[in-house]
């Protein structure tokens, strides 16, 4: 059987590898030397499958500051700027759409 | 109010002191993820989208004054100042951190909480009438039995690991204010020809992807044994239960592949076995028991008092709250209060930390320290002296819990959904805000009567929508939020599923989807009496069809 990490990744459009901090659960993203980073505009972002096979691996490698990391899709401006690929993403990015109880 | 005991205090405090070193074992690196998740989850913390989300237990949604106000606490210095009340009689808070949830589970845990069971393929919290004990159509409390069965499969290792999780509800008045039959397993306390109590059992309800409502196994079940047919029914789940399929793994699959005949005589094969042992409820532990709920000393006072007419005389707003949210108690004199969570442009069920700060206040002023969560998503007083309903109402009022909508249009259940759960695939909480401002003019509420709106951003149904009077189910298609629309779902006495009235529609479109269903009721309805199941029942949805998809 072939173990997930080898498992062929089929990616249309740039991608971001997500998941979720361990100490609080923030949302954080994979930046280019490999830490965490809350700012999706920080994130590396590739349109390669095997590299984001690679950054997937580097992050699940990583069992001590993220939880859970997967592959998510973004868009990229035509100025550069990142943007998240689809409203769940969104929402992780921005948190919720409506507004909070206590903030109110 | 039920009072815990040393053993349940021990319990609860071992478990604080075990998750602390599990939580700082996996900061430390020495649990994976993979070792550590089960652990949390059997602690009821999940990882959602954004943050953890710890889900705390109210055994038969009954809380004391210190014990919202501990959960006050908790919103207040853990999470950002708010908590989610259920459709399961608990709570969750959506913000909390892994590295301070043992502090926090440490101060729930001082007054008797924890969110042991509230994850898992256990028993969960056990449900039942949010007026349990106050209803004045009630046989006996049915959270009395509802806390013998917790007190049994409370970390009953026999029941941690069963195919699926198992939810069981508890009822004991003829109107079902608790949806018996959306459980796994349900009883209803009723009385037989020769005036003897006993449960009518029933079993294998339940939503999601495959939705059923339960089916009578037993119409009548001698008190004295409900215990052990509960652990029958148990038994036999978890013997012939799937476990290679999630999907298919819940008692609703195994009843209905059985056959509810065949499913039936297996549960007696089992109990034959053993019901006259250890698990036939002694009269003296089952009073013992019953005595640890305290009730309180009631004063004699006459219905309708003066001060009361006077009031509701001079002040409308007033008036409105009281027909809408107030209602009889069994002794005469005091009334049952539901407090809507339910304000214009809120979150269903949320309340701010100041919120239940404000009701542990109220409910030790006028409700003798109690509070109860139902699974409507609103909280209740159930112990309020009529002469008292003026001044708490102004209390409420001012703390924006008045809104005289419980159990209109605009009191919609709605799960967390797309905002908050990793689970949804669209957003519930802005489509119940859109149907709710749409339907902000109370009379214009008031006159369509009883209507239960119902939504859920997924199929695990969480928010309960295929028993819905409107069902509103979030799907995702590429990447795009649509929604079912269902209809003639009820969670009563009367439950029956909604049927589907056509193809899904654009989330910009659900509010205006709503409006339609509504205005054909009101063209369709022969007397203001006819209730909106009943018209659906009646005409079956076509005519509704027409009216929503004529024009789209």
């Amino acid at each position: 059987m072939t173990s997930p990490l080898q498992q062929k990744l089929k990616i249309s459009g740039p991608v971001v590898v997500t998941a979720n901090r361990l100490a609080d659960g923030a949302v954080v993203y994979l930046s280019a030397d490999r830490a965490w980073t809350t700012e999706l505009a920080d994130a590396t972002v590739t349109t390669s499958a095997p590299v984001a096979q690679e950054l997937l691996a580097a992050a699940k490698g990583d069992r001590l500051r993220a939880v859970d990391p997967y592959v998510a899709p973004v868009r990229v401006a035509a100025n550069g700027s990142v943007q998240p690929g689809n409203l769940r993403e969104s929402i992780r990015s921005a948190g919720p759409t409506i507004e909070l109880p206590a903030t109110g | 109010m039920y009072l815990y005991d040393e053993l349940d205090r021990t319990l609860v405090a071992e478990r604080v002191a075990e998750f602390r070193d599990q939580v700082a074992r996996r900061l430390s690196g020495e649990l994976t993820e993979d070792e550590f998740k089960p652990l949390r989850l059997m602690n009821g913390v999940y990882l959602q989208l954004h943050a953890y989300m710890l889900r705390i237990s109210i055994p038969y949604g009954t809380l004391s004054a210190e014990q919202l106000r501990m959960l006050a606490h908790v919103a207040q210095r853990y999470d950002r100042g708010y908590g989610h009340f259920t459709t399961r009689q608990n709570i969750q808070f959506h913000w909390i951190k892994l590295e301070q949830l043992p502090e926090a589970m440490a101060d729930l845990a001082s007054v008797g909480m924890h969110g042991m069971q509230t994850s898992g393929n256990n028993v969960r919290n056990i449900t039942t009438d949010q007026w349990a004990g106050v209803a004045p159509d009630e046989i006996e409390d049915p959270r009395v039995f509802a806390e013998v069965i917790r007190q049994h499969v409370t970390l009953h290792p026999e029941f941690s690991f069963m195919p699926r999780k198992f939810k069981i509800a508890v009822g004991a008045s003829a109107h079902d204010r608790a949806a018996l039959r959306i459980h796994d397993l349900a009883l209803r306390l009723h009385r037989n020809d020769a005036g003897e109590a006993g449960f009518e059992v029933m079993v294998g309800g339940g939503l999601g992807r495959t939705p059923f409502l339960a089916k009578t196994i037993r119409p009548f079940l001698p008190t004295r044994d409900v215990l052990s047919y509960v652990e029958a029914v148990l038994r036999t789940y978890n013997q012939f239960g799937r476990r290679d399929n999630a999907w298919k793994a819940r008692i609703k699959i195994l009843v209905h592949d059985l056959g509810v005949e065949a499913f039936a005589k297996e549960v007696e094969a089992e109990w034959q076995s053993m019901k006259d042992g250890g698990l036939a409820l002694d009269p003296e532990v089952f009073a013992e028991i019953a005595a640890r709920f305290r009730y309180p000393a009631y004063e004699r006072l006459d219905d309708s008092p003066p001060a009361l007419v006077q009031a509701r005389r001079a002040e409308r707003r007033f008036d409105a709250w009281v027909n809408n949210a107030v209602t009889n108690h069994k002794v005469p004199g005091y009334a049952i209060v539901t407090l809507s969570l339910k304000p214009q442009g809120g979150t269903p069920g949320d309340a701010t930390a100041e919120q239940m700060q404000a009701i542990a206040d109220l409910a030790e002023r006028y409700s003798f320290g109690e509070i109860r969560v139902g699974h409507e998503q609103n909280l209740v007083l159930p112990h309020v002296a009529q002469h008292d309903l003026a001044a708490l109402w102004r209390a409420l009022d001012e703390a924006g819990l008045a809104t005289p909508n419980v159990g209109l249009v605009s009191d919609i259940i709605a799960c967390p959904g797309l905002d908050y759960c990793s689970l949804a695939n669209a957003r519930s909480i802005p489509v119940a805000q859109e149907i709710a401002s749409r339907f902000r003019n109370l009379d214009v509420a008031q006159n369509l009567g009883r209507l239960h709106i119902n939504i859920s951003g997924c199929i695990n149904a969480c928010g309960h929508h295929h028993v819905g009077h409107i069902g509103i189910l979030g799907v995702e298609k590429n990447d795009e939020e649509f929604y079912q629309i269902t209809i003639g779902g009820r969670a009563d006495e009367e439950a029956r599923l909604g049927t589907l009235i056509g193809p899904a529609v654009r989330y910009g479109e659900v509010a205006d989807v709503v409006e339609d269903i509504v205005a054909a009721y009101l063209e369709l309805r022969e007397r203001p009496q006819e209730t909106f199941p009943q018209v659906v029942q009646r005409t079956g949805i076509e005519p509704f069809k027409e009216r929503v998809y004529a024009a789209r």
